[in-house]
């Protein structure tokens, strides 16, 4: 899959790498923004409150 | 690693179609591995560090707002429980608090959990202000200086882990409530674990149904044990003593409530 990716990318060795990299980063500050947040609802250990809370 | 194209030359030049089926799922997995691994690190890491810069910059703005945010405390450094007893006869009976419309109302300093201890409280208890606004109040509970129960909840971990400490109060610890009323005092009495469903431990006069309060506590919740839901810790204090807000913070926090509202 990656080694796909990888081929798929142009340029030289150096610029596939630097894009690579970017894209690393790009798909963490996603996760971290959007996808965490939203899926720490089904964490356990996000509750610290007594009784039905409304 | 290297180039994948050459090293990919060195292989036989047709892989079986089982054997690249087996490896791209090789790779899913342990992509999913290493998302799960930083999902881990973003809760117990970094959540801290937001929910840490949020509650800052909140508590600055929140005091910046109360009465008296520039009063001096006069009198030199006594013990917490000398000044609380001065305060007593000083000022007499606490008047109740109120939310003035406002989401945040309140600072909570606790000197056990950290000089540079010092929290605000919000009304509501949702993943929204726990998550991000630090305490909050259980919205059908009383406020400090009433006759009952000012219930408030927080994190145990994740989300700036207010309550990490709640564990290391010992009797005697004095915990303060900060609104625009002024300063509220607490005495640390005990504490409990119970069942999560336990909501009796909100009541005016806790586990008593229809008792009437005579004296004003404050109950701290969070989870326990810690990294678990499993129960919910609970720790009681009485309310003892209260200043206006012209007379200063009491002595014993004066300086973190300078720190915290960032004047000093």
């Amino acid at each position: 899959m990656y080694a796909w990716l990888f081929g798929k990318l142009p340029g030289p060795f150096w610029v596939r790498l630097l894009i690579s990299a970017l894209l690393v980063v790009l798909v963490i500050l996603v996760l971290m923004e959007y996808v965490f947040p939203w899926a720490s609802q089904y964490s356990p250990w996000a509750e610290s409150t007594i009784g039905l809370v409304q | 690693m290297g180039s994948a194209s050459t090293s990919c030359r060195r292989l036989p030049r047709r892989r079986g179609r089982l054997a690249a089926l087996a490896g791209g799922l090789g790779e899913v997995a342990i992509t999913l591995g290493v998302v799960l691994l930083l999902f881990v690190a973003w809760q117990l890491w970094w959540t801290n560090i937001d929910a840490d810069r949020t509650q800052a910059e909140l508590a600055h703005r929140t005091i910046q707002h109360f009465p008296g945010a520039d009063a001096r405390t006069e009198g030199n450094a006594v013990t917490a429980l000398k000044a609380s007893e001065r305060d007593r006869e000083r000022f007499g009976t606490p008047p109740p608090a109120s939310l003035h419309g406002a989401q945040t109302f309140g600072m909570l300093y606790v000197p056990r959990f950290g000089e540079d201890y010092g929290r605000p409280i919000s009304e509501g208890v949702g993943s929204d202000v726990l998550d991000h606004l630090g305490i909050g109040h259980y919205p059908r509970t009383q406020l400090p200086g009433e006759a009952g129960n000012f219930a408030v909840a927080a994190h145990r971990q994740t989300h700036g882990q207010v309550f990490w400490n709640i564990d290391k109060l010992v009797e005697g610890d004095f915990l303060y409530v900060q609104t625009r009323e002024g300063y509220y005092t607490y005495r640390y009495r005990d504490t409990e674990v119970v069942d999560p469903s336990a909501s009796s431990v909100l009541l005016p006069v806790p586990h008593q149904p229809g008792r009437r309060a005579s004296t004003s506590l404050l109950t701290m919740t969070s989870c326990d044990p810690p990294f678990t839901t499993r129960m919910r810790i609970v720790a009681y204090a009485e309310l003892e003593s209260w200043r206006p807000p012209s007379a200063g913070p009491p002595a014993p926090i004066a300086e973190t409530v300078t720190r915290v509202s960032g004047a000093g």
